[in-house]
């Protein structure tokens, strides 16, 4: 408890404090401490992909990652895509209502991150190139065929919005 | 009823904005004020006594609020056997049972509270094969049953059998038969949103309880008999469903967890929430029933079958769940899958002390389709017949009565047989690089038109209209993630005549929500869009009555508007009306007068009579009309319910006969794949799925539903298998428990829908939940044993079992 410290994260582009202690988990901090609630828990143990955010611009599972090596780090999160305007969508979040990437939805957000990160590096990825990148995540749901759909259809539709970095 | 516009349609759903932004709120998600969090201990043994149990250590613990057992609080029976406790107090029955609580101020505390609690026990001898547990002098899993009657034996009471025609006769006659021995084994449901609940009482002693379930209503039963069983006699349960991560028959029962969750929030005064992390999930929820299945069939000369025998076991685990009642749904497809003369069917359920299972997707379907089309291409191979030739001499046909009673109505499985004939090269070919080429192929048949496996069958609706004409609905089945919102949202647009977006469907809530069964058995979409259709006719008749006063009135209205330069009445979200041509001075309203109801029509969300004028002010937006209803002298507030009970029957399961759907959903699926000999490894080239769900209501979700099912059934198939030793669970977690990825998912697939028309159907449509996942591990066998030359009877079907089935003397 003592040790408990008050980190300042940058996260989807603003300055945030939270206090964490030394083992805390960013996905814990991000979620209880920060309430964005965005960003899902599968698992605890870097096997489901529903957690992820993206460090710098690299996807990781954010229940692997302690919260204190997060400071000076760019942390996006799915809030994060979401365009200033209310009522509208990321490329990649628009992409997936309209295919129907999205199903329960438990998996949408740790996917959708992951594919973002994807995108920047390479706009126009091929299908096997979609799925290679998106193999960490998990969906019960949708058999993915949907999900890689979408985000074919974001890359193709360009990106448009660029967030948090 | 206007002409569908949008059913049938590719239409995003109404939630999916929410889910893709992170705002949808999960169970995980949700924070009650003053919330507490609940943990379980769970027993250290397979079968033991409880001795004695010490909790004194994790009371002291701070931030711990309460620790409970089943010695000081009131017993709760869980299970349609009611077998089963909440908190156990005699003894454990295996590895997951609960035997004591705590609730904290965190999930931290709570879980290293339990840590603290010191239980002593007797071991006792236990059994975890259901063959040893049949035997005299077995381990007795429960000495008494649910109602205090000692036990004769280790079987549960549950009898599901059928026989048709003289079994002995038909093997005699038979020209060929074959028999084989499947094994199927319990696999995790594996929502990505794991379970758990919140439970919360308020100052008159009523609950609350935000539940992942499927059967808020059935819960809300189950929970009430549990506050009676508290002392709280005449208080009654809300359960509130939020979004739901997963469902896949794990919200079919109410669950230990539940009950504990409200034992807590009880002794505590406080929400408590109860969460399951990854591994207490695969450890502690009940997987997929697990089964052997024994079946024999034969065929005459020509290929007819002659009979189908069909010996279920199942090893049920410790308490009875849904997973006892599998054989109820395995009844349709060994009586009703093909033609087949004389069918015998029999189920032995035995207690040990393994897991015990629940309901999957599919309930018992998928286990039993596995050993009737594997054993049929053995069959075919037996009596020199092309596998999909013994298919069609033996297809289901409409209009057909089956040995169980089920009566056919659509039936599509000749063109869906067909479809896959077509899209595969069936001819023998080699694979590439020395590898082994296969194809094969299974058919399916399900209920597609609910099932009933309870007095009602039925489901209720509440159609809201309000002053801004938004259509309001109260449907209490479950939004899981299958699209039943954005269906019902199609339906009523359509069947009503408003936009979509007008149409809110509100989240379930037995407080504001009529009764329902339960969303299982590919029901949501027949039984909501029946009800649907059903309210809104209503609802029609009764704005057309009022249109017949206030319609007249309205149109005068809106012309005088329009001359004194208003803007004209514009479709909901549509483009803005045509201003080119004015309105005449005299206008002749006469149109409007003296109508009656039977003569407007609602379109787009505007009111107008059938032959008057087609100009702008003489269609009136339905929300004017509303508020004119509203706000008369008398006024009026359009809402409406319906309550749809299908034309089904509840079978007499001791016979194994009755219609259970009031519709039957057929459906095939074929396979390409190769085999490396060397590793055993399996690549799928290409799939087809042909499915006769009958009309298609909402292909973005029926898509899923297929996409999703087909996954589902390739883990079965291929990699998912909960792993046991002494009834603890070897695997519990995603590293060890292998899900099919994108990866896996990579081959490409022709979904292919045969269009029947069914005429008890919305729309002409039948369930298409389940079906996806049915017919895929045995297509994918088939198509091993066509590449191997050798069938495997066991999933799922790993390299390491390929590779033994190839080489026996290998180990
Ligand atoms: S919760 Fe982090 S990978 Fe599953
Ligand atoms: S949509 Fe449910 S897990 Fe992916």
């Amino acid at each position: 408890m003592t040790r408990t410290r008050i980190l300042r994260l940058k996260i989807n582009g603003h300055e945030r404090e939270v206090a964490a202690e030394p083992n805390a988990i960013l996905l814990d901090v991000l979620r209880e401490g920060l309430g964005l609630t965005g960003t899902k828990r599968g698992c605890d143990m870097g096997t489901c992909g529903c957690c992820n955010v993206l460090l710098d611009g690299r996807p990781v599972n954010s229940c692997l990652v302690l919260a204190w090596d997060c400071e000076d780090r760019e942390i996006t999160t799915i809030e994060g895509l979401l365009p200033e305007d209310p009522g509208a969508l990321h490329p990649l979040q628009e992409a997936w209502a309209e295919t129907g990437g999205s199903q329960c939805g438990f998996c949408s957000p740790g996917f959708i991150v992951t594919a973002e990160a994807l995108l920047r590096e390479d706009p126009e990825p091929t299908e096997t190139r979609v799925r290679e990148a998106l193999s960490g995540n998990l969906c019960r749901c949708t058999g993915y065929k949907k999900i890689v759909e979408a985000v074919l259809k974001a890359a193709r539709s360009g990106r448009g919005v660029e967030v948090g970095s | 009823m206007t002409g569908t516009r949008f059913v049938g349609t590719k239409f995003p759903r109404p939630e999916a904005p929410d889910k893709v932004s992170g705002r949808a709120l999960y169970i995980h998600d949700v924070v009650r004020p003053g919330m507490l969090h609940g943990a379980i201990k769970h027993s250290a043994h397979a079968h033991a006594r409880i001795l004695r149990i010490d909790t004194s250590r994790a009371e002291a613990l701070p931030g711990v609020e309460a620790v409970i057992t089943g010695f000081d609080t009131p017993e709760l029976r869980v299970g349609f056997l009611r077998e089963n406790r909440a908190l156990k107090r005699d003894k454990v029955r295996n590895q997951r049972d609960e035997i004591a609580a705590v609730a904290a101020r965190d999930p931290e505390t709570a879980r290293r509270a339990l840590e603290l609690i010191e239980v002593e026990y007797e071991v006792l001898p236990a059994v975890f094969d259901p063959v040893e547990a049949m035997r005299e002098g077995a381990p007795r899993i429960h000495e008494v049953d649910g109602r205090g009657r000692p036990t004769r034996d280790n079987r549960v009471p549950m009898e599901c059998r059928h026989h048709s025609g003289d079994l002995e006769a038909a093997k005699e006659r038979s020209a060929f038969r074959v028999a084989g021995d499947y094994e199927v084994p319990w696999i995790q449901q594996s929502c990505m949103g794991t379970a758990g609940c919140i439970a919360e009482f308020d100052a008159n002693g009523d609950l609350t309880v935000w539940a992942k379930t499927q059967i808020p209503f059935l819960a809300q039963r189950d929970f009430n008999r549990a506050l009676e069983e508290m002392g709280l006699e005449g208080r009654n349960t809300r359960v509130i469903v939020t979004t739901l991560g997963g469902g896949f028959g794990t919200g079919l029962d109410t669950h230990c967890y539940e009950y504990i969750a409200i034992l807590l929030a009880h002794r505590t005064g406080r929400p408590v929430k109860v969460l399951m992390d990854r591994e207490e999930e695969f450890r502690y929820l009940s997987p997929r029933q697990s089964a052997r299945v024994h079946i024999e069939q034969g065929c005459d000369e020509e290929g007819r079958l002659t009979y189908r025998e069909v010996r279920v076991l199942q090893d049920n685990g410790a308490y009875a769940s849904w997973g006892a009642t599998f054989p109820t749904v395995m009844l349709l497809p060994v009586t009703s899958l093909y033609k087949v003369p004389v069918v015998h069917f029999d189920a032995e359920i035995v207690y040990t002390n393994n897991t015990y299972a629940q309901a999957m997707r599919g309930y018992g379907n998928p286990e039993v389709t596995m050993a009737i089309e594997s054993n049929l291409d053995e069959l075919a191979l037996a009596a020199g017949i092309d596998r999909l030739e013994i298919r069609r001499i033996n297809c289901n046909e409409p209009g057909e009565v089956t040995p169980m009673g089920a009566r056919v109505g659509s039936c599509g499985l000749r063109a869906c047989i067909e479809a896959c004939a077509e899209k595969l090269d069936w001819r023998a070919k080699p694979g590439r690089n020395g590898r082994l080429r296969g194809v094969g192929m299974a058919s399916m048949l399900h209920v597609g038109g609910s099932g009933r496996i309870y007095r009602s069958d039925a489901s209720g609706i509440i159609l809201k209209l309000d002053d801004f004409g938004n259509v309001n609905v109260f449907y209490g089945g479950v939004e899981m993630g299958q699209g039943l919102h954005s269906t019902i949202r199609l339906a009523i647009a359509d069947s009503l005549g408003v936009l979509p977006e007008k149409v809110r469907v509100n989240p379930t809530d037995t407080a504001t929500c009529p009764w329902d069964v339960g969303t299982h058995a590919s029901r949501g979409a027949f039984m909501a869009c029946n009800a649907a259709l059903e309210a809104v006719r209503k609802l029609r008749a009764r704005l057309f009555a009022y249109c017949v006063d206030l319609f007249p009135r309205e149109v005068e209205r809106a012309l005088r508007k329009q001359r004194a330069g208003g803007p004209p009445p514009r479709p909901e979200g549509g483009a803005a009306p045509d201003r080119s041509s004015p309105p005449s001075a005299e206008a002749d309203l006469s149109f409007a007068q003296g109508r009656a109801p039977g003569d407007f029509e609602l379109e787009k969300g505007l009111v107008f009579v059938k032959d008057g004028p087609d100009a702008p002010w003489a269609k009136i937006p339905l929300d004017r009309i509303l508020r004119a209803i509203h706000f008369r002298e008398g006024g009026d507030m359009l809402t409406e319910t319906a309550f749809y009970d299908p034309p089904s029957e509840l079978p007499d399961w001791r016979e194994g006969r009755g219609n259970m759907s009031a519709a039957y959903t057929y459906g095939a699926q074929a396979v390409e794949l190769e085999v490396d000999p060397e590793t055993g490894e399996v690549e799928i080239l290409r799939f087809v799925s042909a499915m006769d769900i009958g009309k298609v209501l909402n292909p973005q979700a029926l898509d899923g539903q297929v996409l999703g099912g087909l996954a589902q059934g390739l883990g079965y198939a291929l990699y998912e298998e909960v792993k046991t030793e002494e009834g603890a669970i070897l695997n519990p977690n995603f590293t060890d428990y292998k899900l099919p990825t994108a990866h896996e998912m990579a081959f490409p697939v022709d979904l292919v829908y045969v269009e029947t028309d069914e005429p008890t159907g919305p729309f002409g449509a039948k369930g298409a939940g389940e079906p996806g996942l049915v017919p895929t591990a045995p297509a994918i066998a088939n198509a091993l044993r066509d590449a191997l030359g050798v069938s495997l009877r066991t999933l799922p079907m790993t390299p390491e079992r390929i590779l033994r089935a190839l080489d026996p003397s290998a180990s």
